[in-house]
Protein backbone atom coordinates (compact mmCIF):
# COMPACT_ATOMS: atom_id res chain seq x y z
CA UNK A 1 0.00 0.00 0.00
CA UNK A 2 1.17 3.57 -0.67
CA UNK A 3 1.72 5.89 2.19
CA UNK A 4 -0.29 8.61 1.90
CA UNK A 5 -0.19 11.93 3.74
CA UNK A 6 -3.04 11.20 6.27
CA UNK A 7 -0.65 8.06 7.64
CA UNK A 8 1.80 10.36 8.54
CA UNK A 9 -0.69 12.42 10.05
CA UNK A 10 -2.00 9.27 12.29
CA UNK A 11 1.23 8.60 13.62
CA UNK A 12 1.56 11.75 14.77
CA UNK A 13 -1.40 11.59 16.60
CA UNK A 14 -0.30 8.07 18.31
CA UNK A 15 3.48 10.15 19.16
CA UNK A 16 0.74 13.03 20.78
CA UNK A 17 -0.72 10.33 22.23
CA UNK A 18 2.95 9.25 23.87
CA UNK A 19 2.86 12.52 25.34
CA UNK A 20 -0.03 12.07 27.67
CA UNK A 21 1.01 10.84 30.73
CA UNK A 22 3.18 14.57 30.88
CA UNK A 23 -0.58 16.30 30.51
CA UNK A 24 -1.02 19.05 33.41
CA UNK A 25 -3.33 16.99 35.86
CA UNK A 26 -4.59 20.82 37.44
CA UNK A 27 -8.19 21.46 37.11
CA UNK A 28 -9.33 23.17 33.93
CA UNK A 29 -10.99 26.78 33.28
CA UNK A 30 -14.23 25.12 34.27
CA UNK A 31 -13.01 23.33 36.97
CA UNK A 32 -11.04 26.01 38.28
CA UNK A 33 -14.01 28.50 38.31
CA UNK A 34 -16.52 25.37 40.28
CA UNK A 35 -13.72 25.10 42.98
CA UNK A 36 -12.96 29.04 43.63
CA UNK A 37 -17.08 29.64 43.09
CA UNK A 38 -18.12 26.69 45.55
CA UNK A 39 -20.11 24.68 43.15
CA UNK A 40 -17.53 21.91 42.08
CA UNK A 41 -19.16 19.36 44.25
CA UNK A 42 -22.10 19.83 42.39
CA UNK A 43 -21.17 17.68 39.91
CA UNK A 44 -22.51 14.06 39.84
CA UNK A 45 -20.64 11.49 39.07
CA UNK A 46 -21.63 9.10 35.96
CA UNK A 47 -24.26 5.98 36.27
CA UNK A 48 -21.52 4.23 35.17
CA UNK A 49 -17.56 3.68 34.57
CA UNK A 50 -15.62 2.51 31.36
CA UNK A 51 -12.39 4.51 31.20
CA UNK A 52 -12.83 7.27 33.50
CA UNK A 53 -10.68 10.08 33.17
CA UNK A 54 -8.71 9.00 30.51
CA UNK A 55 -6.99 6.13 32.63
CA UNK A 56 -7.99 2.51 31.45
CA UNK A 57 -8.66 0.89 34.72
CA UNK A 58 -6.70 -2.46 36.46
CA UNK A 59 -3.32 -1.33 34.79
CA UNK A 60 -1.01 -0.92 36.92
CA UNK A 61 1.29 1.88 35.68
CA UNK A 62 -0.65 5.21 35.49
CA UNK A 63 1.30 6.31 32.92
CA UNK A 64 0.58 3.13 30.81
CA UNK A 65 -3.35 3.38 31.53
CA UNK A 66 -3.41 6.91 30.23
CA UNK A 67 -1.49 6.25 26.99
CA UNK A 68 -3.73 3.48 26.33
CA UNK A 69 -6.62 5.27 27.30
CA UNK A 70 -5.42 7.41 24.40
CA UNK A 71 -4.97 4.60 21.51
CA UNK A 72 -8.56 3.48 22.31
CA UNK A 73 -10.07 6.86 21.75
CA UNK A 74 -7.60 7.85 18.63
CA UNK A 75 -8.66 4.58 17.22
CA UNK A 76 -12.04 5.03 17.84
CA UNK A 77 -12.46 8.26 16.29
CA UNK A 78 -10.02 7.49 13.50
CA UNK A 79 -12.75 4.91 12.62
CA UNK A 80 -15.69 6.92 13.36
CA UNK A 81 -14.50 9.92 11.69
CA UNK A 82 -13.70 7.98 8.45
CA UNK A 83 -16.71 5.69 8.54
CA UNK A 84 -19.11 9.05 8.89
CA UNK A 85 -17.05 10.87 5.94
CA UNK A 86 -17.18 7.54 3.40
CA UNK A 87 -21.13 7.25 3.85
CA UNK A 88 -21.43 11.50 3.53
CA UNK A 89 -18.97 11.87 0.73
CA UNK A 90 -20.32 12.68 -2.72
CA UNK A 91 -21.96 9.53 -5.25
CA UNK A 92 -20.04 11.12 -8.29
CA UNK A 93 -16.92 11.21 -7.01
CA UNK A 94 -16.71 7.67 -5.74
CA UNK B 1 -14.63 22.88 29.67
CA UNK B 2 -16.41 19.75 29.44
CA UNK B 3 -19.48 20.47 31.76
CA UNK B 4 -20.43 17.33 34.60
CA UNK B 5 -24.03 16.49 34.88
CA UNK B 6 -25.33 18.66 37.89
CA UNK B 7 -23.86 21.88 36.79
CA UNK B 8 -26.77 22.28 35.05
CA UNK B 9 -30.60 21.60 35.82
CA UNK B 10 -32.55 19.03 33.93
CA UNK B 11 -34.73 21.99 31.82
CA UNK B 12 -30.90 23.73 30.38
CA UNK B 13 -29.84 20.06 29.54
CA UNK B 14 -32.49 18.96 27.50
CA UNK B 15 -32.99 22.48 25.86
CA UNK B 16 -29.31 22.03 24.99
CA UNK B 17 -30.11 18.68 23.71
CA UNK B 18 -32.73 19.58 21.25
CA UNK B 19 -30.63 22.86 19.63
CA UNK B 20 -27.89 20.69 19.33
CA UNK B 21 -29.90 17.61 17.83
CA UNK B 22 -31.06 20.22 15.42
CA UNK B 23 -27.86 21.88 14.42
CA UNK B 24 -26.37 18.61 14.38
CA UNK B 25 -29.25 16.51 12.12
CA UNK B 26 -28.88 19.88 9.42
CA UNK B 27 -25.13 19.21 9.62
CA UNK B 28 -25.11 15.97 8.17
CA UNK B 29 -27.86 17.29 5.45
CA UNK B 30 -25.92 20.34 4.76
CA UNK B 31 -22.53 17.75 4.56
CA UNK B 32 -24.30 14.68 2.82
CA UNK B 33 -23.01 13.77 -1.02
CA UNK B 34 -20.93 17.20 -0.92
CA UNK B 35 -17.88 15.50 0.57
CA UNK B 36 -14.93 15.01 -1.69
CA UNK B 37 -12.96 11.94 -1.76
CA UNK B 38 -9.61 13.68 0.06
CA UNK B 39 -11.87 14.91 2.58
CA UNK B 40 -13.24 11.43 4.07
CA UNK B 41 -9.35 10.50 5.36
CA UNK B 42 -9.25 14.17 6.19
CA UNK B 43 -12.20 13.70 8.90
CA UNK B 44 -10.56 10.52 9.96
CA UNK B 45 -7.43 12.06 11.21
CA UNK B 46 -9.07 15.34 11.96
CA UNK B 47 -11.38 13.46 14.82
CA UNK B 48 -8.55 11.10 16.09
CA UNK B 49 -5.82 14.30 16.24
CA UNK B 50 -8.72 16.38 17.90
CA UNK B 51 -9.10 13.78 20.47
CA UNK B 52 -5.70 13.01 21.37
CA UNK B 53 -4.55 16.85 21.40
CA UNK B 54 -7.50 17.40 24.04
CA UNK B 55 -6.07 15.07 26.40
CA UNK B 56 -2.82 16.97 26.47
CA UNK B 57 -3.86 19.48 29.38
CA UNK B 58 -1.30 21.83 30.00
CA UNK B 59 -0.87 24.84 32.73
CA UNK B 60 -1.75 28.48 32.56
CA UNK B 61 -1.82 30.53 35.53
CA UNK B 62 -2.59 29.88 38.72
CA UNK B 63 -2.81 26.21 39.35
CA UNK B 64 -5.38 26.40 36.54
CA UNK B 65 -4.21 23.92 33.41
CA UNK B 66 -6.68 24.26 29.61
CA UNK B 67 -6.55 21.92 26.63
CA UNK B 68 -6.90 22.01 23.08
CA UNK B 69 -10.32 22.62 21.82
CA UNK B 70 -10.23 22.27 18.21
CA UNK B 71 -13.17 23.46 16.96
CA UNK B 72 -11.57 26.28 14.93
CA UNK B 73 -9.43 23.92 13.37
CA UNK B 74 -11.90 21.50 12.27
CA UNK B 75 -14.24 24.51 11.07
CA UNK B 76 -11.48 25.53 8.84
CA UNK B 77 -10.62 22.55 7.24
CA UNK B 78 -13.84 20.85 6.92
CA UNK B 79 -16.10 23.72 6.97
CA UNK B 80 -18.22 24.30 9.95
CA UNK B 81 -20.95 21.69 9.18
CA UNK B 82 -18.57 18.57 8.36
CA UNK B 83 -16.63 20.01 10.92
CA UNK B 84 -19.75 20.51 13.65
CA UNK B 85 -19.70 16.36 13.30
CA UNK B 86 -16.27 15.87 14.17
CA UNK B 87 -16.74 17.58 17.15
CA UNK B 88 -19.61 15.67 17.95
CA UNK B 89 -17.81 12.55 17.51
CA UNK B 90 -15.18 13.65 19.94
CA UNK B 91 -17.63 15.46 22.36
CA UNK B 92 -19.80 12.20 22.10
CA UNK B 93 -17.11 9.45 22.53
CA UNK B 94 -15.17 11.80 25.62
CA UNK B 95 -19.02 11.56 27.18
CA UNK B 96 -19.77 7.62 26.73
CA UNK B 97 -16.05 6.13 26.81
CA UNK B 98 -14.34 8.08 29.06
CA UNK B 99 -16.86 9.87 31.43
CA UNK B 100 -15.69 13.40 30.85
CA UNK B 101 -18.81 15.63 30.46
CA UNK B 102 -22.48 14.07 31.84
CA UNK B 103 -24.80 12.57 30.35
CA UNK B 104 -27.40 14.70 30.17
CA UNK B 105 -25.24 17.83 29.85
CA UNK B 106 -24.00 16.52 26.59
CA UNK B 107 -26.25 18.47 24.78
CA UNK B 108 -24.70 21.70 26.06
CA UNK B 109 -21.38 20.63 25.83
CA UNK B 110 -22.12 19.61 22.41
CA UNK B 111 -23.83 23.66 21.69
CA UNK B 112 -20.83 25.12 23.38
CA UNK B 113 -17.34 23.59 21.80
CA UNK B 114 -19.51 21.74 18.67
CA UNK B 115 -22.35 23.87 17.50
CA UNK B 116 -21.29 27.64 18.69
CA UNK B 117 -17.64 26.66 18.23
CA UNK B 118 -17.72 25.52 14.65
CA UNK B 119 -19.96 28.37 13.49
CA UNK B 120 -18.21 31.54 15.14
CA UNK B 121 -14.88 30.45 14.33
CA UNK B 122 -15.94 29.26 10.79
CA UNK B 123 -17.86 33.33 10.17
CA UNK B 124 -14.48 34.80 12.14
CA UNK B 125 -12.13 33.30 10.26
CA UNK B 126 -14.01 33.75 6.49
CA UNK B 127 -14.43 37.60 7.54
CA UNK B 128 -10.63 38.10 7.93
CA UNK B 129 -9.79 36.05 5.47
CA UNK B 130 -11.77 37.52 2.73
CA UNK B 131 -10.19 41.32 4.76
CA UNK B 132 -6.69 39.70 3.11
CA UNK B 133 -7.84 38.82 -0.01
CA UNK B 134 -7.04 35.14 0.63
CA UNK B 135 -3.33 35.21 0.89
CA UNK B 136 -1.72 33.47 3.87
CA UNK B 137 -1.60 36.19 6.36
CA UNK B 138 -5.41 35.83 5.82
CA UNK B 139 -5.38 32.27 6.99
CA UNK B 140 -2.96 32.11 9.83
CA UNK B 141 -4.48 35.37 11.43
CA UNK B 142 -8.07 34.35 10.29
CA UNK B 143 -7.13 31.30 12.28
CA UNK B 144 -6.06 32.79 15.22
CA UNK B 145 -8.95 35.05 15.67
CA UNK B 146 -10.92 32.48 15.28
CA UNK B 147 -9.60 30.33 17.51
CA UNK B 148 -9.65 32.82 20.60
CA UNK B 149 -12.97 33.33 19.93
CA UNK B 150 -13.99 29.88 19.78
CA UNK B 151 -12.92 28.98 23.13
CA UNK B 152 -13.90 32.49 24.80
CA UNK B 153 -17.85 32.16 23.52
CA UNK B 154 -17.96 28.86 24.29
CA UNK B 155 -16.77 29.46 27.96
CA UNK B 156 -19.30 32.30 27.67
CA UNK B 157 -21.69 30.17 26.78
CA UNK B 158 -21.10 27.30 29.48
CA UNK B 159 -21.24 30.59 32.07
CA UNK B 160 -24.66 31.35 30.94
CA UNK B 161 -25.66 27.91 31.42
CA UNK B 162 -24.52 27.65 34.57
CA UNK B 163 -26.21 30.85 35.37
CA UNK B 164 -29.17 30.12 33.98
CA UNK B 165 -29.54 26.97 36.68
CA UNK B 166 -28.42 28.56 39.78
CA UNK B 167 -24.71 27.29 39.67
CA UNK B 168 -23.42 30.32 39.96
CA UNK B 169 -24.51 34.28 39.66
CA UNK B 170 -24.22 35.65 36.09
CA UNK B 171 -21.61 38.38 37.42
CA UNK B 172 -19.37 36.07 38.85
CA UNK B 173 -19.72 33.49 36.11
CA UNK B 174 -19.06 35.61 33.16
CA UNK B 175 -15.86 37.45 34.36
CA UNK B 176 -15.00 34.06 35.69
CA UNK B 177 -15.30 31.77 33.15
CA UNK B 178 -14.27 34.47 30.12
CA UNK B 179 -11.22 35.21 32.21
CA UNK B 180 -9.51 32.33 32.41
CA UNK B 181 -10.85 31.10 28.85
CA UNK B 182 -9.06 34.01 27.14
CA UNK B 183 -5.66 32.36 28.59
CA UNK B 184 -6.47 29.55 27.25
CA UNK B 185 -7.74 30.62 23.81
CA UNK B 186 -4.63 32.49 23.49
CA UNK B 187 -2.65 28.72 23.45
CA UNK B 188 -5.49 27.49 21.34
CA UNK B 189 -4.82 30.13 18.60
CA UNK B 190 -0.92 29.24 18.85
CA UNK B 191 -1.82 25.77 18.10
CA UNK B 192 -4.68 26.62 15.22
CA UNK B 193 -2.17 28.85 13.44
CA UNK B 194 1.21 26.38 13.85
CA UNK B 195 -1.50 23.38 12.30
CA UNK B 196 -2.51 25.37 10.02
CA UNK B 197 0.84 26.85 9.03
CA UNK B 198 2.05 22.96 8.29
CA UNK B 199 -1.07 22.38 6.03
CA UNK B 200 0.03 25.51 4.06
CA UNK B 201 3.24 24.28 3.92
CA UNK B 202 2.34 20.50 2.78
CA UNK B 203 -1.29 20.17 1.59
CA UNK B 204 -2.31 23.70 0.94
CA UNK B 205 -4.85 21.92 -1.38
CA UNK B 206 -7.10 20.91 2.12
CA UNK B 207 -8.13 23.79 2.83
CA UNK B 208 -9.08 25.37 -0.94
CA UNK B 209 -11.43 21.85 -0.55
CA UNK B 210 -14.42 23.71 1.16
CA UNK B 211 -13.85 26.93 -0.54
CA UNK B 212 -14.47 25.34 -3.97
CA UNK B 213 -17.21 23.46 -2.37
CA UNK B 214 -19.22 26.30 -1.46
CA UNK B 215 -19.11 28.07 -4.89
CA UNK B 216 -20.42 25.12 -6.54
Amino acid sequence: MRLKWWHGVLVLTFLLVLLSPLASSWPDGLERVAEDYGFAEKAADSPYQFIPDYVVPGVRSDALATILAGMIGTLILFGIGYGLARLLRSKNEA
Amino acid sequence: MHIPDGFVTVPVASAGIAVSAGFVAYAVKATNKKLGEKQVPLMGVLAAFIFAAQMLNFPIAGGTSGHFLGAALAAILLGPWAGMIVMTCVLIVQCLIFQDGGLLALGVNVLNMGVIGCLTSYYIYRGVFSLFGGSRTGVLLGGGIAAWFSIVIAAVMAALELAISGAVPYRVALPAMAGVHALIGIAEALITVAVLSLVLATRADLLKLWNLERST
